[in-house]
Order: C-alpha cells, then sequence, then structure tokens
C-alpha cells in the first residue's frame, strides 16, 4: 500500500437476469441460439413497436433490492438512454435513470483487514444490447448483429466509492455475486457475461476528503481480472501524479492479455445520452403487499446461514462457511440435516466425501448419486454402530455407484458390524496366539505395538469387528 | 347513384341484404382510385389483390351469417400503420422499401371484423407536418380545391374520405393532424382520448401525444369505425383496460340540458371572419336545441403550441434514431465507416421538416437544456390539462374552431414553418391534455371551402362527444358535404 497515495474505488455490475422471456417482449433468454432466431417486432426495433414489461424482472428487482438492505420505491420510472449503436436497435436503450427501483443498500464484506460495511447507491432494471460479430479484414471485414441478447433483462448494481483497495473490491464482489446467485435470479456466469462489472478508480492523498479524478475501467470479466485491472490503474495514476501528471477524466478499456489499461475515449468525447421518461412504459408502482410477499420469499442468505450453522447446529467457523457458500450444497445439507440429527456427521460427510466425489467426476451438488436420503441412511448405520467409519466408507463408494441404500448393501455382503464379545474374544485370543514376540515387546511397555494388534484383529473380522471393543479386549489380554 | 355514394351505415345495410356484395363495392372503390389518385395524389400504396381477396373473404363471411359490424367495408389507413406484407412508408423516404412483417393492433382488429383495405394513405413525413406538403412522395390535395392542402398529417386519410375513394379511413393525430385534415376536407374526424385505441404497430411520432383514430363522412359512420378499433391492448402499455362504451347506442339522445364550453382563449384575433361565422352559426343551433352555452377559460393556451413543439420533437428524437440503416429502412453506405453509414442514411433518408424537428428535441433534452426545455414543458402540459379539467368542472363539451382558417394554398406556408405550426393551435391543446376532440363540418366558405368546428370531450367521454356531434349533423345543412 503507498503511503501516500489512497486508492478509492466504485463498482457497477450488470447482473443478466435469468427470467424465461425478456424484459419487454415475450422472446426467449436462452444463451446461445441461432442468431436472431430469438426476435420479434419488439426487441428488433421494428417501427411502431411497443415495450411491455415482464412483471418478473420487477420481482427480481424487488428481491436483489431486499437482500442487499435497500429501499424499495413505491414509484419508479423507465428512462430512455439515447446513444446510436449499431447493437442497439432502437437507438435508445431503455433504463432507469432518475427515479430507480431500489436505493440505499449496503453489503457488508470481510477482508483480511476486517470488516467492512460497503453502501449500495442504487439498482435498476434495463435491458441489454445485442451481440455485433467482426468478420476478419480478410473476409471483407463486414460485422453482423445478432440481436438475440437484445432487450434480455439486467440489473445494473451501482455501488458507493467506499472500497480503499482492490481486495475490498473483489472481496465486495464476490459478496455481490454469491448473493444474486444464492437469489436464484441469475446463472452468474462470469465467461457469458451474465456478471459484468466496470470499476470507477481514483486516487488522493490520505487524509484528503475530496475525490480524485476518476477513470472509468470496462471489459473486467473475472475478479482476478478486476484485481489486476484496478491494481494497474492505481499504479498508474499515482506514478501519473508522482511525475507531476494529472489523472484525466476518462473510460478506460482492460486488456486481460496484457494485464493493462488503455485509453478509450475521454470526457469530452462523453456521450450526452438526453436521458428523458420513457413515454410508451407507464410509471411502475410497487406497492407494500408486493414488496412484503417477495420479502417473505426470499431465501436465507449466506450470513444468515452461516451464523445458524455456528449457533444451532454447533458447526466450526469454517465448516459453516464452507457449506453455506452455495445455495445448492447448503440446501444438500439442510436436507441431511432434516433427514437425520447428526449435523457434524451431515456436515463431515458432506464436506468430505461428497465433495470429494464431485470434484473427481466434475460434477455438480444437483448431479450427485449420493441424495440426502441415501447419505443420511449411511450415517445412520454409524450412529447406531451396525458399521465403523471404515467400513462406511466403502459403503458410501457402493451406494454413489450403485444407488443403492446403505442397508440393502450391508445386508447383501454381511458388513454388518461384530459386537459380539464371544466372537471378538475369539479372534483376540487367536491374534494374541499367533504372535508371542509382539506380546513381548507390549508387555515391556511398547504400547504402540497395540496398533498392530487392533489391525490383526480387523483384519482378521474382515473390518466388521467393533474397533472399540477390539480396543478393549487388546488391552486388557495383553496385560494379562 | 354510384357505390361509392354509400357511406359505411348505408353500405352495411345493404352488404346486410345481399343487394351490394363486398366485391362489387371494392371494386368500384378501386376504379374510382385509378380515375382520380392522380389528381388527388391521396394512396401511396393501392392494394388490389389483397383488397379483392379480403372482400371475397367478406362476401362469404356474410353469406355464412357471421358478419361483423365491418365485413366486406372498403376502408383505408394512414401509412403510419404497420401492415403485414405491404409496404409502410410513413410518408418518408427512408422507409421507402420497407415491408413490414406484422399488423399494427388496429389493423389487426380492422382485419378480424373481415373489413376490406384498399391501401395506405398519404401523409406528411413521420406525421410531422399540417398540410401534408412533407410527404416525400408529393403532397396529397384537397378535393375541395386541388390548388390546395388538404391539412395534415393525416391529409390523405382525409382527403380520401372526401374524395369517395375509402368508405372510411383510419388517421393519427398527435397535434391535430385528423382534425385539422378533417376540416379543410368537409369530414368528420375523431381524435380519441389518449389511451383509447392502441398505439401498437403505429409508427411513433411523438409517443406521449399520439392516438388513432377514424375520420369518415358522417357522425355514425365515424362511431362505427371507432368502435372498431376501441379498446385495450396487451401490447401497449398505455392503452387504458376500461370498457369501451356503445357509442351508436345513445347516438340520438341529442343534447338537451347539456352545457357546452366556448374557451374565450380560442375565438381571437386572426381568426378567419368566415371560420368565426360558421362556428358561431353552430353555436346558435346548438342553442337552438337546448344546450347551455357557456364561457369558459383555458388560460394557458398560449403556452401549448411552444409546449408541444418541446414534448413532440423531444420524443420524435428519440423515437428516429432507429431509422440509421442498420436492420431496416434506407441505408446510405459510402464505406467510410458506421458514423458515416449513419450520417448519410439520415441526411438521405429524413426530410427537411423531419429533420428541423429531430434537432429541436435534440436540443431540448440536451444536458444543461434538458431542465429549461424539456422539463419546463411537462410542467406546462400539467397546467394545460388542469385548465381543461376545470372547465369540465362546468361544462361537458367545449366547442371552438378546428383551424384559424379553411385549407391554404399548396405551397403558402412551407416556408414558414412557424406560421404552419399555428395552423394546429386550436388542436394542439387537447393532445397535451389528452383527452377527446372531433371536427364536425359546420359551413363553406364563399370559395366553397369546408369548415369544421372542433367539439372537446372529457377524457373516455367519447359517446357524449359524438352525441352532440350527431344532433348537430342531424340539425344542420352541412351532411356529407362532397366537392364537385
Amino acid at each position: 500500500m503507498n503511503s501516500i497515495f489512497e486508492p478509492v474505488i466504485g463498482l457497477e455490475v450488470h447482473v443478466q437476469l435469468n427470467t424465461a422471456t425478456k424484459i419487454f417482449c415475450g422472446c426467449s433468454t436462452a444463451f446461445g441460439a441461432t442468431p436472431n432466431s430469438q426476435t420479434c417486432p419488439v426487441c428488433l426495433g421494428l417501427p411502431g413497436a411497443l415495450p411491455v414489461l415482464n412483471r418478473q424482472v420487477v420481482e427480481n428487482a424487488i428481491t436483489a433490492g431486499l437482500a442487499t438492505n435497500c429501499q424499495i420505491a413505491p414509484r419508479s420510472i423507465f428512462a430512455r438512454k439515447n446513444y446510436f449503436y449499431p447493437d442497439l436497435p432502437k437507438g435508445y436503450q431503455i433504463s432507469q435513470y432518475e427515479l430507480p427501483i431500489c436505493e440505499h443498500g449496503w453489503l457488508d464484506i470481510e477482508t483480511d483487514n476486517g470488516g467492512k460495511r460497503i453502501g449500495i447507491t442504487r439498482i435498476h432494471m434495463e435491458e441489454d444490447a445485442g451481440k455485433l460479430l467482426h468478420a476478419e479484414e480478410s473476409e471483407g471485414g463486414s460485422s453482423l448483429v445478432d440481436l438475440n441478447r437484445a432487450c434480455t433483462p439486467l440489473l445494473e448494481i451501482v455501488s458507493e466509492p467506499d472500497m480503499r483497495s482492490s481486495d475490498e473490491a473483489v472481496a465486495y464482489l464476490k459478496k455481490l455475486h454469491q448473493i444474486v446467485v444464492y437469489l436464484g435470479i441469475t446463472d452468474g456466469n462470469m465467461e457469458e457475461g451474465s456478471f459484468r462489472c466496470d470499476a470507477n478508480v481514483s486516487v488522493r492523498p490520505h487524509g484528503q476528503e475530496k475525490f480524485g479524478t476518476r477513470a472509468e475501467l470496462k471489459n473486467i470479466n473475472s475478479f482476478r481480472f478486476v484485481k489486476e485491472a484496478i491494481e494497474y490503474e492505481i499504479d498508474r495514476q499515482i506514478e501519473l501524479i508522482e511525475d507531476g501528471g494529472k489523472v484525466v477524466q476518462e473510460t478506460r478499456l482492460f486488456n486481460a492479455d496484457t494485464g493493462i489499461t488503455r485509453s478509450m475515449r475521454g470526457k469530452e468525447e462523453a456521450h450526452d445520452y438526453r436521458y428523458f421518461p420513457d413515454p410508451d412504459l407507464l410509471p411502475l408502482n410497487v406497492d407494500s403487499d408486493w414488496i412484503e410477499r417477495v420479502r417473505g420469499e426470499l431465501p436465507e442468505l449466506p450470513a444468515a446461514k452461516r451464523q445458524r450453522y455456528q449457533e444451532q447446529l454447533g458447526l466450526s467457523d469454517y465448516d459453516a462457511e464452507v457449506l453455506a457458500a452455495e445455495r445448492p450444497m447448503a440446501e444438500y445439507f439442510e436436507r441431511c440435516t432434516a433427514l437425520h440429527d447428526n449435523p457434524k456427521a451431515c456436515a463431515n460427510w458432506t464436506m468430505g466425501e461428497v465433495q470429494r466425489g464431485l470434484n473427481e467426476q466434475s460434477i455438480s451438488i444437483g448431479e450427485c448419486p449420493v441424495t440426502p436420503e441415501l447419505l443420511t441412511g449411511l450415517i445412520a448405520r454409524i450412529d447406531d454402530n451396525t458399521i465403523s467409519n471404515k467400513i462406511a466408507k466403502q459403503v458410501f463408494d457402493q451406494i454413489w455407484q450403485t444407488g443403492k441404500s446403505a442397508d440393502v448393501i450391508i445386508e447383501e455382503q454381511g458388513l454388518k458390524q461384530v459386537t459380539d464379545t464371544g466372537a471378538i474374544e475369539a479372534l483376540v485370543d487367536e491374534v494374541i496366539a499367533a504372535n508371542p514376540a509382539q506380546v513381548e515387546q507390549f508387555r515391556a511397555g511398547q504400547e504402540k505395538v497395540l496398533g498392530f494388534f487392533v489391525g490383526q484383529v480387523m483384519k482378521a473380522s474382515k473390518g466388521k469387528a467393533n474397533p472399540q471393543m477390539v480396543n478393549e479386549l487388546l488391552r486388557n489380554k495383553l496385560k494379562g | 347513384m354510384e357505390l361509392t355514394d354509400l357511406n359505411l351505415q348505408q353500405l352495411q345495410e345493404q352488404l346486410a341484404q345481399g343487394s351490394v356484395s363486398s366485391v362489387d363495392a371494392t371494386r368500384a372503390y378501386l376504379d374510382r382510385i385509378t380515375a382520380t389518385n392522380d389528381n388527388y395524389n391521396t394512396y401511396i400504396t393501392v392494394c388490389e389483390a389483397e383488397a379483392l381477396a379480403m372482400a371475397e373473404a367478406a362476401d362469404k363471411r356474410i353469406s355464412a351469417g357471421d358478419a361483423a359490424p365491418l365485413t366486406g367495408i372498403p376502408l383505408a389507413v394512414k401509412d403510419i400503420f404497420n401492415t403485414e406484407g405491404v409496404k409502410t412508408t410513413a410518408g418518408s423516404r427512408i422507409l421507402g422499401d420497407f415491408v413490414s412483417p406484422y399488423d399494427a393492433t388496429a389493423v389487426a382488429r380492422l382485419k378480424q371484423q373481415g373489413a376490406v383495405l384498399l391501401g395506405k394513405l398519404n401523409m406528411d413525413e413521420f406525421a410531422m407536418g399540417s398540410s401534408n406538403e412533407n410527404s416525400a412522395y408529393g403532397p396529397a390535395k384537397n378535393p375541395w380545391d386541388t390548388e390546395r392542402v388538404p391539412g395534415g398529417s393525416s391529409g390523405g386519410s382525409a382527403a380520401c374520405v372526401a374524395a369517395r375513394q375509402a368508405v372510411a379511413t383510419l388517421g393519427t393525430d398527435t397535434g391535430g393532424s385528423i382534425r385539422q385534415p378533417a376540416s379543410h376536407c368537409g369530414v368528420v374526424g375523431l381524435k380519441p382520448t389518449y389511451g383509447r385505441v392502441s398505439r401498437y404497430g403505429v409508427i411513433a411520432y411523438a409517443s406521449s401525444l399520439d392516438q388513432v383514430g377514424p375520420v369518415a363522412r358522417t357522425v355514425s359512420d365515424c362511431a362505427l369505425l371507432l368502435q372498431g378499433v376501441a379498446g385495450y391492448d396487451t401490447a401497449d402499455s398505455t392503452s387504458v383496460d376500461r370498457p369501451v362504451e356503445d357509442y351508436l347506442a345513445d347516438l340520438q339522445g341529442g343534447v338537451k340540458g347539456m352545457r357546452i364550453g366556448l374557451p374565450q382563449e380560442y375565438f381571437i384575433d386572426g381568426l378567419d371572419p368566415e371560420v368565426q361565422q360558421a362556428v358561431e352559426k353552430a353555436i346558435e343551433t346548438y342553442r337552438g336545441l337546448g344546450a347551455e352555452i357557456v364561457p369558459v377559460n383555458l388560460p394557458h393556451t398560449d403556452y401549448a403550441v411552444a409546449c408541444y413543439y418541446l414534448i413532440a420533437t423531444a420524443e420524435a428524437s428519440s423515437n428516429l434514431a432507429r431509422y440509421e440503416g442498420v436492420r431496416f429502412g434506407r441505408r446510405v453506405d459510402n464505406g467510410k465507416g458506421l458514423i458515416e453509414m449513419f450520417c448519410s442514411s439520415r441526411a438521405e433518408g429524413f426530410g427537411p421538416e423531419v429533420k428541423r424537428r429531430i434537432m429541436l428535441g435534440t436540443y431540448a433534452l440536451s444536458s444543461g437544456y434538458y431542465d429549461a426545455y424539456y422539463l419546463k414543458a411537462q410542467k406546462v402540459r400539467t397546467l394545460i390539462r388542469q385548465d381543461f379539467n376545470n372547465a369540465f368542472d362546468q361544462v361537458d363539451l367545449l366547442l371552438t374552431p378546428v383551424a384559424p382558417t379553411p385549407a391554404f394554398k399548396l405551397g403558402e406556408k412551407v416556408n414558414d414553418p412557424l406560421q404552419m405550426y399555428l395552423s394546429d393551435i386550436f388542436t394542439i391543446p387537447l393532445n397535451l391534455a389528452g383527452t377527446c376532440g372531433m371536427s364536425v363540418p359546420c359551413g363553406l366558405t364563399g370559395e366553397k371551402l369546408p369548415v369544421g368546428m372542433q367539439l372537446i370531450g372529457k377524457p373516455f367521454a367519447e359517446a357524449t362527444l359524438l352525441r352532440a356531434a350527431y344532433a348537430y349533423e342531424q340539425a344542420g345543412e352541412w351532411q356529407q358535404l362532397r366537392p364537385e
């Protein structure tokens, strides 16, 4: 960290919503379809076509607003942002300007330097533009327009300039990403552009209240690039000032290959978007009933889950964080605890064997062949001493492969733990008789030889003997 | 008597009786269009084959006993309505080759009822104008005097009805574009309340002011056509979900006891004496029919034209941004890059009045000017709306002239935009207020030019408006005026 200069960072995030249809028409929003196949007069911007607001988009915006502690505006306005570009069929983007649907929110983040609250200025709804595909110069250099994405719904989430390091920016962005994905309103896929980030970066001498001149960084589409781009930009601005130069207000493009930002357009070339209320759409009224219904349907968010897992289920901070991080995993875990009252075992198995299996096969928790029902069926057999932990791992692998229940597998393969004292005693006696040298060692005080005996007895029982009982019996007999 | 002499109601009766077929009527109109369109230049596109096919289908429907009120009636629409598979130009060069892939809701409703669409009518480019002289396809002419303008922007729609080239037509009215040409051509034109008829598929000029309405030979015909297109449409967020009244049910209810207000600000110096005389005579007729005539005030009238030319042009500057040659319409590409293509396409595609209004509107919305122009105009608009609300606390209707003068000569005002803008001085305030109004013929000048009076109703009181217009029409001597 620079001793003289302090960076000031604010982020603008575009979240593509996963509604089935577009924000102002009934076309599908599915990704990857044949170019221009998911279009109609409205999203093509044909003369005379008119927008009709998709209520689900409003619902998702309210959801996002409530989850980020925003106030939901009872009345908000759609505005036109006017500029010419070939991927913008109407020559304007329908967005919100003066009266957005959500304002005055915040998120708490954590970095190595502790916790911090980051303000959220506003969240508004808008339509996305289409995509341009540029042919090579050798092919004539022409550009093609695909309007499948035109008019798909976006939320723009604008933070306050509250972040003071790239780490804070990344922590905020990850937290925000986690929440919107948790809410189920976006797939959050950064590579496909479902979660995009622009960063406003400036620097000022420590202690100075007035912000420095900012640059807006565009095209940063991964958490790593956000960190790189911001750090590059902070260094660039500090160097510039230290060399006696001045930061100019401009938009800069981040190049992920080189890791540097370069000027895209200056303040003079900045667009005058001539925002004005869209006369084709009525003001949007959201009554308190609507807001309260959405509030009632909000899922428990990761921070709350994490706290609950610790306080009510007795998990460690680390376990709670891991299990709460992603909604499908948390739901899997919670289903397990609902089926079988042993949260710690459920947590261990979910984070251990289940996660290992998922990693090995590169599948998601939703695709896991060991359902919560199957997993808890297995844990129950450990808890009632039917099988040992060791045997349970074998059984788990077989459940994964066959989809059979633990009980069926234990029964079929006779894996039931032996708890009959007499039977175990007989095995213990055999092992002691067969290994007189080791008995001598034990009696001479080398207690670690006990492990050898336990192993031998377990082997003889094909792993089915209750290890605790084996231990006790061996100790008694060896001490003789 | 020729088939084209039958008005909508009469043709409806004859079709129902089987004494006339829709195909016969359609042929008669197509013949008349062929014979007269060079004179009047009313049609930009004539849909002969489509019209005959629709007429045949309508005849089948009629003989099957499945007729709707407009089944088989030959109609035409302003070239601002999208019509599937038919060229839709908005009177502009930039859409010269644009064949629309979809129907406007109003057109779809006419088609559902089995109406016959004869073609697309001339208009000022993008509905910007008061004389039809801003059409890229040459001006439509006034059938009363082809040296004169038919009015605008729905000049083609009004002239077509006057010239008996269609039974009735649809136009659009943003600042008087139905009422003023109806007045100049001696026909009946109605601008419904904003939100009464869907704007979906109507090429936008100024979205908060545009409204679809009928032009017809009689008040009853006007009511019939309005009935056919009015109503809520989920595809237009600004259309109003409110039941449509039966406009014919109470048509003959008369005006006895009705209170009719005369806004003092509309009877001004500079009003053509013959227009004034005709309107004053109409007032006397109403008094004779038992209406109570009351002076009222609309104090912000003076600001209406200025307010309109800020709001309408601001909206237009944005609405017309989509015409840049990328996806549809005229593209002029000289290979000098994207910006050049945008500029050249628009420079060559738009006419001078459209460019003037785009520039005005762009300026009004620009950073630093927005508050002084656009926002202030919106505040004035609120005051004008309040003027009407206050007046309607005292009266049921307002009665005014439609335009300060009868139809003027072609070329007379083209070089004086301000003078041209003032021809809408009495019609513009209604669009700003969003309420309904109509133009009803009320006299002829010494030069045999028609004069119209304007009746203004409360929002969604089209039925009252039509009832008052009908009472006058039946009492007066100006029924079904037609040029020689």
